[in-house]
C-alpha cells in the first residue's frame, strides 16, 4: 500500500474516532434534556456540548474532507501520490496538534465555550491557538492538492479540462481559503491576545461579524465534498455518466460566488447591523439556494437514467428499480432525502420575519442534523463503505448490517430532527441544559417532543455503534480482494470552457465579499464600542 | 440544456425572487424589520448608567407607548417581571454586563441578541394579553437555564 493510501486511511480512522465520541455526548445530551432526567451537572452538560459540535463540526468532517480530497484527486488524476506526500503528513500532523490542543482544555472544562466560541466568554488560550494550528494545517493541505493539480497541468495537460471531481475539489479549497481568513483575523487580531490577557476588552460584536464570515461558508466546505460525491461517485456506482457535466460545474463556480457574503443570516437578530445589510445577505443567500436546487435535477435526473436502463418504468415507479440493497447507494440517496428537508427549512431560516421565530430555538440542531448531520456524515459513511473494501482489499462485512445502519440512521433522524423542528417553533431554547423553566406552563407542551427527540437520539447513536461495528469487522478481516484493477482514467479531452476560469470567479467572489462586508465591518468598527472584559468560562 | 432541465431552473429562480420579494415587504413596507438600532454603552458602568441602573418600564403615553429597559445578565433579567397593556406600543431596550445573552418571549416573534457594549433595541407589540415567558436562548455559562421573566400582558383599557 503507497504512503499516501496509508495517510488517507488514518484519516478516516481520526473521523471515525472523532464521530464516536461525539456520537456518545449527543445522546448523553438529547437524554440530560428530557424533563426530569438529571445525569450530570450543567457544566458537564455544557463541557460535553462543546466538545460535541468541534469533534463532529470540525474534527470528523475535516479530517474525512482531507481523505477524500486527496484520494479524488489522485484517482481522477491518475496519479500515485500528490505534489509531496511529506507535506500532506505534515499537514496532517498540524491539524491533528491543533485537534489535540484544542482537546485538552475541552476535556478539563477549561473552554466551556461552545463551538461558536462567542467573546466575551473566555476558554484558555491553548483553545484558540489549537483551533488556529488546525486552521493553518489546512492551509498547508490545501497548497499541497493545488500544487498537484498544477504539477499535472504542467505536464501534458496544459489545455484539459480538470475532472469533475478533481474540480470540485480545487472549489471547495478556494471557498476554504476565502472563508478561514475571518476566523483567522478572529483569532491572530481579537482572541488570542486578549485570551493572554495583552489587551483588555474585546468587541463580541465585531468578533460575532467575523466569525460568521467564516461560519457560513464552513458549511460549504463540509457540503461540497458530499456534492463531489453526489456527482462522481453516485453515477458511476450506478453505471451511468453525470446527467449534465456543465451544469455541476455551474453548481461549484456559483457556491465560490456565493458562500462566503451571506454570514448576517446568522446575525439578522444581531444590534448594530442596519436592516438593509441585512437584507443583502438575504438575497445572497437565497442565491446559494439556485445550485442545491440544480444539484437536486442534476442527481434525480441521473438516477431516473439509471433506473430507467435497469428496467425502472412509470412516472415515480423507476425509485423502485433502483440499487437499495447496496448500503454505499441506500447512504447516499437518504443523505439527500434528508438534504430536501434541510433545504427547505434553510429557507425558514434564511427568510428573516421566519427567523425572528426560529433563531436560537431547538429549530437550529433540528435544521443542522439533517445538513452537516446527514446530507454531508451519511454520505460520508456511505462513501466509507465503497472505499474501505477498495483501500483495503477487505470485502465489507457485513452488506446486511451496513445497509441496517443507514437505516436506523433514517429512523433516529425523522424523530429526532422532527421533534427538534417542532420544539422550536413552539419556543424551545436550544443549547439549554433543563427547558422546563421551573414547571412554566409554556413548556408544558414541550415534554413529549423532548421525549420523542431522545429517542431518535438513541437510535442514531446506535447507528453509529453499528458503522463502527462494520468497520471495525471489515478492516480486522484477512486482505482477500483482488488488488484492484486501476480504474482506467479517463480524463476528458476537452479544453476548458468559460466555467472552467477558476481564477476569474475568484476575482468576483473576492469583490461580492467586500460588496457584503466592507461597509457594515467599518460601520460596526466607527460605533468604538468599549468593549467587554473577559468572563472566563471553566 | 435538457427542456425539464430549463423549466425546472426556471422554476428554481421564479421561487427564489418570490421569497425575497415577500421577505423585502414585511421587512420594509409592513414594519418586520429587524433589530437593528443600536448605541454603545461601557459594560462595566451600566450600574452608574441613568436607564440601566434602575431598570424599568416606562410609561411613555398611558395605555398606548411604553418603554422598556431591562439588564440580560448572568443569569437572570432585571426586571424579573414586567406588564404592559396590550396593542400597546413598546420598545425594549437591553444591555448585558457581563456575556452575550438572548431575549425570546415564547410563542412571539420578539426576540434578539444581548451583546455587552452594545444597546439592543426592539419595537414591537403584544395583540394578546395573557402572561409569557420570556427565555434567554443564547448560552451564557452554567446557569443559563435558569435565565427567565415573565412578561403580562394586560387587556388594554379601551
Ligand atoms: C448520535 C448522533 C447525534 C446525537 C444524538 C446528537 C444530538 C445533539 C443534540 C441534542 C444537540 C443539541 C444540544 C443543545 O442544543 O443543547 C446537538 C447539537 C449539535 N450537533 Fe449533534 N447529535 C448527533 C450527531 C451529530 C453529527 C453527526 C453532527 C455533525 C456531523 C452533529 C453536529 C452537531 C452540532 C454542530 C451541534 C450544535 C452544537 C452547539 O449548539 O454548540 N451532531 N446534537
Ligand atoms: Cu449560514
Ligand atoms: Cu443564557
Amino acid at each position: 500500500m503507497s504512503r499516501e493510501n496509508r495517510l488517507i486511511i488514518a484519516g478516516f480512522l481520526v473521523s471515525y474516532a472523532a464521530l464516536a465520541a461525539g456520537a456518545l455526548f449527543g445522546m448523553l445530551q438529547v437524554i440530560e434534556r428530557i424533563p426530569g432526567v438529571k445525569l450530570v451537572s450543567s457544566e458537564l452538560y455544557y463541557r460535553a456540548l462543546t466538545a460535541h459540535g468541534v469533534l463532529l463540526a470540525l474534527v470528523f468532517t475535516t479530517f474525512f474532507i482531507m481523505s477524500l480530497a486527496t484520494y479524488v484527486v489522485t484517482r481522477e488524476l491518475g496519479l500515485r501520490e500528490t505534489y509531496s506526500t511529506r507535506l500532506n503528513i505534515l499537514s496532517y500532523a498540524l491539524v491533528g496538534a491543533g485537534t489535540l490542543m484544542a482537546a485538552v482544555p475541552i476535556l478539563a472544562g477549561k473552554a466551556n465555550v461552545l463551538y461558536t466560541f462567542y467573546p466575551p466568554m473566555k476558554a484558555s488560550p491553548l483553545f484558540y491557538i489549537g483551533a488556529t494550528v488546525l486552521v493553518i494545517g489546512t492551509w498547508l493541505f490545501g497548497a499541497n492538492l493545488l500544487l498537484t493539480v498544477r504539477k499535472w497541468r504542467r505536464g501534458r495537460n496544459a489545455s484539459v479540462k480538470l475532472p469533475l471531481g478533481v474540480f470540485g475539489v480545487v472549489c471547495t479549497l478556494i471557498i476554504w481559503y476565502i472563508a478561514t481568513l475571518g476566523v483567522a483575523a478572529e483569532m491572530l487580531l481579537q482572541l488570542i491576545p486578549w485570551s493572554l490577557g495583552l489587551v483588555d476588552r474585546i468587541d463580541p460584536l465585531l468578533a460575532r461579524n467575523l466569525f460568521w464570515y467564516f461560519g457560513h461558508p464552513l458549511v460549504y466546505f463540509w457540503l461540497l465534498p458530499a456534492y463531489i460525491v453526489w456527482y462522481t461517485v453516485l453515477p458511476r456506482l450506478l453505471g451511468v455518466r453525470i446527467f449534465s457535466d456543465f451544469l455541476a460545474r455551474v453548481v461549484f463556480v456559483l457556491f465560490i460566488l456565493f458562500s462566503t457574503p451571506v454570514g448576517y443570516h446568522h446575525q439578522f437578530m444581531d444590534p448594530g447591523i442596519k436592516a438593509a445589510w441585512k437584507y443583502l445577505h438575504t438575497v445572497t443567500t437565497f442565491a446559494v439556494f439556485l445550485p442545491s436546487l440544480i444539484t437536486a435535477f442534476t442527481v434525480a435526473a441521473t438516477m431516473e437514467m439509471a433506473a430507467k436502463r435497469r428496467g425502472g418504468r412509470g412516472l415515480f415507479g423507476w425509485v423502485a428499480a433502483l440499487p437499495w440493497r447496496d448500503p454505499a447507494f441506500s447512504a447516499i440517496a437518504l443523505a439527500m432525502i434528508l438534504f430536501a428537508f434541510g433545504g427547505a427549512g434553510g429557507a425558514v431560516n434564511a427568510g428573516n420575519n421566519l427567523n425572528y421565530v426560529v433563531h436560537n430555538t431547538a429549530w437550529v440542531p433540528g435544521h443542522l442534523h439533517l445538513t452537516v448531520g446527514s446530507a454531508v456524515a451519511l454520505t460520508f459513511m456511505g462513501v466509507s463503505y465503497l472505499l474501505l473494501p477498495v483501500l483495503t482489499r477487505r470485502p465489507l462485512r457485513s452488506r446486511r448490517l451496513a445497509l441496517a445502519q443507514v437505516w436506523l440512521w433514517g429512523a433516529g433522524m425523522l424523530l429526532f430532527s422532527g421533534s427538534m423542528h417542532v420544539l422550536g417553533v413552539l419556543g424551545s431554547p436550544r443549547r439549554t441544559y433543563d427547558v422546563t423553566f421551573g414547571g412554566h406552563p409554556a413548556t408544558q407542551d414541550w415534554t413529549p417532543l423532548l421525549a420523542a427527540a431522545g429517542a431518535g437520539g438513541v437510535l442514531l447513536f446506535l447507528s453509529v455503534l453499528l458503522f463502527l461495528y462494520v468497520v471495525a469487522r471489515t478492516l480486522t478481516a484477512p486482505a482477500e480482494l483482488e488488488a484492484q484493477a486501476e480504474p482506467e482514467v479517463q480524463v476528458p479531452a476537452v479544453p476548458p470552457g468559460m466555467v472552467d476560469n477558476l481564477k476569474l470567479f475568484t476575482a468576483i467572489a473576492l469583490m461580492l465579499v467586500l460588496v457584503a462586508y466592507t461597509l457594515p465591518t467599518l460601520e460596526i468598527l466607527s460605533m468604538g464600542s468599549p468593549g467587554a472584559p473577559p468572563v472566563p468560562m471553566d | 440544456m435538457n427542456r425539464y432541465e430549463r423549466a425546472w431552473l426556471f422554476f428554481a429562480v421564479l421561487m427564489v425572487v418570490a421569497f425575497l420579494g415577500i421577505i423585502a415587504y414585511f421587512n420594509f413596507a409592513a414594519g418586520l424589520k429587524p433589530p437593528q438600532e443600536a448605541e454603545v454603552i461601557d459594560p462595566l458602568t451600566l450600574s452608574t448608567d441613568e436607564r440601566f441602573s434602575s431598570p424599568r418600564v416606562v410609561e411613555v403615553v398611558p395605555g398606548e407607548e411604553y418603554e422598556v429597559y431591562m439588564v440580560a445578565r448572568m443569569w437572570s433579567y432585571y426586571p424579573r417581571e414586567i406588564e404592559v397593556p396590550a396593542g400597546a406600543k413598546v420598545r425594549f431596550y437591553l444591555a448585558s454586563p457581563d456575556v452575550q445573552h438572548g431575549f425570546h418571549v415564547v410563542g412571539t416573534n420578539v426576540q434578539a441578541n444581548v451583546i455587552p457594549g452594545y444597546v439592543t433595541v426592539i419595537d414591537t407589540s403584544f395583540a394578546r394579553a395573557g402572561e409569557y415567558l420570556i427565555v434567554c436562548n443564547e448560552y451564557c455559562g452554567k446557569g443559563h437555564h435558569f435565565m427567565k421573566a415573565r412578561l403580562i400582558v394586560t387587556e388594554g383599557e379601551r
